[in-house]
């Protein structure tokens, strides 16, 4: 029976998560790291992975990893999502590491697992589980070709790369070049990844490699839009029952109090579908169902949270000191991110059998 | 305190004193009551042993298994869901044992005089008077909405005993016996062609003071118990997956290609995952409720049934076509039980677009998740300080 509820360790390890990101992770020390040259926070993934050893939480023990389950990860995704952390959690930590668990690479893993190496995974962020993705040419053992939109590519150390010959390669940072694009969300920045003939070792076949790493990707992205969704409504409420107008906290006004309570609903149920998610990635069953659920409905609430927490924030929700407009630009994002809620929806039909006329 | 192996025990001694095969079904039913093993949650001597109330699937399943009756809880669900909840937390002792005990065993139906025709939403405004006359009171006053009154033995009924104080204040709560000579029960038929609803009129009705339930002027808050119960009792049932009304539309999509259109593909998808979310935060509710933690779910979990209700019988509607002109029965009937999945989609597209009204209207149950779970402030009230008497109407 799939297990919903958080355990006392999945609290003591949100509790510890939360801690950290509220000394370390104040809105306005991101809304002005974003616009700097190192828009990533390095000092605090390095206090996520390696000071508290959350990276390798996927990677079995005798890996080099913690031998954790995607139910742990996923409430750390939940954290991150809240405070829009701007670490590459979600692309070294699951997709990378998912990636080189279905390669089976005991050397990257452990790597990636002490939190010291970061590595992304070479798709487009846009792509979804089992869609067609780029490759690169290999030619003569070396590798040619341009890749974009590639998240967190600017922090990684080691990039893994899809060729033409269905193979997944392992290119270091230094033999690529890594130019950052202007991305919609500013912190999970975007880069282009260029390689004129970069040597790279294969570490696996691309296909179940990238259609695994998605695959988890997408689930437990769900977390990280439940902590989103649940940010801009918990934030919105706050600051509805301070904010006064007509003599009155605007948070009494019934056409503003039924908007809030349906977005309420809405986080209750994505809770719901986003631990059922993480729970059916932990234990393998009927997981390819649970993802895609939780995809199909959860971009959708993370978008309309913001969006209501900007409207009901009037005027200030429109301006670039307040962090709305970070998770706005978030939750957009990430209803593109590993698939839209359509192309879940499409995925859907075909696993529950409501076939397209 | 009993626990699951404790039960079992228990379950088989009754099995073996009342072999179903051999004993009648409402001597059997009798007798679990009186084991303790009707609602393990409820107090010993009233048909529970005070167990964990999940522990009631160790019992349902060992009787089911050996082919034991049941109370066909669905015959009596304002008694089982409402009625008992409300009696066992304010009845005397000696309400408690004359009532639960044929209440759970279905020999007595319940129903709910509530609602007026001018107290809906706004339910403490009721006008429906009680008279103190010695030992009795006597009780005047239309209610409405009332279904299951032409087979109800008994009623909780809710009564403007103090016109002189505020309306939450003056209002007082009776078990009304519904063979007394002054209560009529007149069929309200409904949209979908039948009718489970009534209109009761009260005139005359002399209620003995021992069938008050709770202190004079305190009915309000003994309804409070009612309600809440009511709006688990709607929005919380454990399904499988497709288990609800998605359930019916999805089969006709599988079976019926011809149907299929992609604009209402589009929006069966959507709903199909919308229901199964929806059918995981019932069950996360559920899981929180068997670990004692409380949750807040259950607030929005008939939002969510009704408004899902109306949109997936809606789109099988159209997804019929051609069918979708037709109507299965309009004759008026009194129907036993309610189902709301039942009989045809127009029947269900009909009969759902009461689920948002039933139980507390949508919007009001949207105020109560703000005020109560988000904490947002009430509307200004220019109620809450004026006598009933003299309150706009």
């Amino acid at each position: 029976m799939t297990d919903l509820l958080y355990s006392e360790e999945e609290e003591a390890l949100r509790a510890a998560v939360r801690d950290l990101l509220t000394d370390h992770c104040a809105s306005a020390h991101v809304i002005a790291r974003v616009e700097s040259d190192t828009p990533h926070d390095l000092a605090l993934w390095k206090s996520l992975a390696e000071g508290m050893g959350l990276a390798g939480l996927l990677v079995p023990e005798e890996q080099g990893g913690q031998g954790a389950s995607a139910r742990e990860v996923a409430v750390i995704l939940e954290e991150l999502g809240r405070a829009v952390a701007p670490v590459p959690y979600l692309t070294s930590a699951v997709v990378a590491t998912e990636a080189l668990l279905a390669c089976g690479d005991e050397e990257l893993l452990g790597q990636l697992a002490s939190g010291r190496t970061i590595g992304a995974l070479a798709v487009g962020l846009h792509a979804a589980p089992g869609a067609p993705f780029r490759a690169v040419r290999l030619d003569d053992g070396l590798l040619h070709g341009e890749l974009t939109g590639i998240a967190d590519a600017a922090v990684a150390d080691v990039l893994l790369v899809p060729a033409d010959d269905g193979g997944l390669y392992a290119v270091t940072a230094d033999a690529a070049t890594v130019t950052a694009q202007t991305a919609l969300d500013l912190t999970r920045p975007l880069a282009t990844v260029r390689l004129d003939g970069a040597p790279g070792r294969r570490v696996g076949d691309a296909e179940p490699a990238v259609r695994r790493a998605l695959g988890a990707a997408a689930g437990l992205l769900a977390s990280e839009q439940l902590g989103v969704a649940d940010w801009a409504l918990t934030e919105t409420v706050r600051y509805l029952k301070e904010r006064k107008q007509f003599n009155r906290p605007v948070g009494g006004f019934q056409a503003l109090k039924h908007r809030l309570a349906q977005l309420w609903l809405e986080v209750v149920n994505l809770r719901a579908a986003a631990r059922a998610a993480a729970d059916a990635l932990a234990s393998g069953e009927d997981a390819d169902v649970a993802v895609a659920l939780a995809q199909a409905y959860a971009a959708p609430v993370a978008v309309h949270a913001t969006e209501e927490a900007l409207q009901l924030h009037g005027g200030i929700g429109m301006t670039w000191e307040h962090p709305i407009h970070l998770y706005l630009k978030r939750a957009k994002a990430d209803s593109i991110a590993y698939g839209t809620a359509g192309a879940h929806r499409e995925a859907l039909a075909e696993l529950v059998d409501l076939q397209a006329p | 305190m009993t626990d699951a192996e404790e039960l079992r025990r228990r379950t088989r001694e009754l099995l073996a004193a009342h072999p179903p095969a051999d004993t009648g079904r409402l001597d059997f039913l009798r007798a679990r009551f009186d084991a303790g093993l009707a609602w393990v949650h409820y107090p010993e001597g009233l048909g529970g042993l005070n167990a964990p109330r999940h522990l009631q699937a160790v019992v349902d399943a060992e009787l089911e298994a050996a082919g034991a009756p049941d109370n066909d809880s669905r015959r009596n669900g304002i008694g089982l869901g409402m009625a008992a909840p409300t009696i066992l937390k304010y009845g005397t002792e000696e309400q408690k044992q004359r009532y639960l005990r044929p209440l759970w065993t279905g020999e007595e139906v319940w129903c709910q005089l509530f609602s007026e025709p001018g107290a809906g939403s706004d339910l403490a405004a009721l006008g429906t008077r009680a008279v103190r006359e010695g030992d009795e009171w006597v009780v005047n006053g239309q209610k409405v909405w009332t279904s299951g009154a032409h087979n109800a033995r008994w009623a909780i009924l809710i009564a403007r005993t103090d016109p002189s104080v505020p309306k939450h204040a003056g209002i007082t709560y009776f078990l009304c016996d519904m063979t007394d000579p002054g209560v009529e029960v007149r069929p309200l038929r409904q949209i979908t062609g039948e009718a489970e609803f009534n209109e009761v009129f009260l005139t005359d009705v002399r209620i003995p003071d021992s069938r008050r339930l709770g202190e004079v002027g305190n009915g309000w808050r003994v309804a409070q118990t009612t309600l809440n119960n009511e709006r688990v009792a709607i929005g919380g049932m454990r399904l499988p997956r497709e288990g609800g009304m998605i359930g019916p539309v999805a089969k006709t999509w599988r079976e019926r290609p011809e149907l299929r259109t992609h604009e209402l593909h589009q929006r069966l998808l959507k709903l199909w995952v919308e229901a199964e979310v929806s059918r995981l935060t019932a069950e996360r509710l559920r899981q929180q409720l068997v670990a004692g933690q409380p949750g807040y779910e259950g607030s929005g979990m008939k939002l969510a049934f009704a408004r899902l209700n109306q949109e997936i019988s809606g789109l099988e509607v159209e997804l019929r076509g051609e069918e979708g002109l037709l109507y299965d029965d309009w004759t008026m009937r009194r129907p036993e039980l309610v189902d709301f999945t039942g009989r045809d989609a127009g029947y269900r597209y009909l009969r759902s677009k009461g689920n948002s009204i039933e139980g507390g209207t949508s919007e009001v149950l949207l105020n109560i998740v703000a005020e109560r779970v988000l904490g947002l402030p009430a509307e200004p009230r220019t109620d809450k300080d004026v006598a009933w008497k003299d309150l706009a109407r």
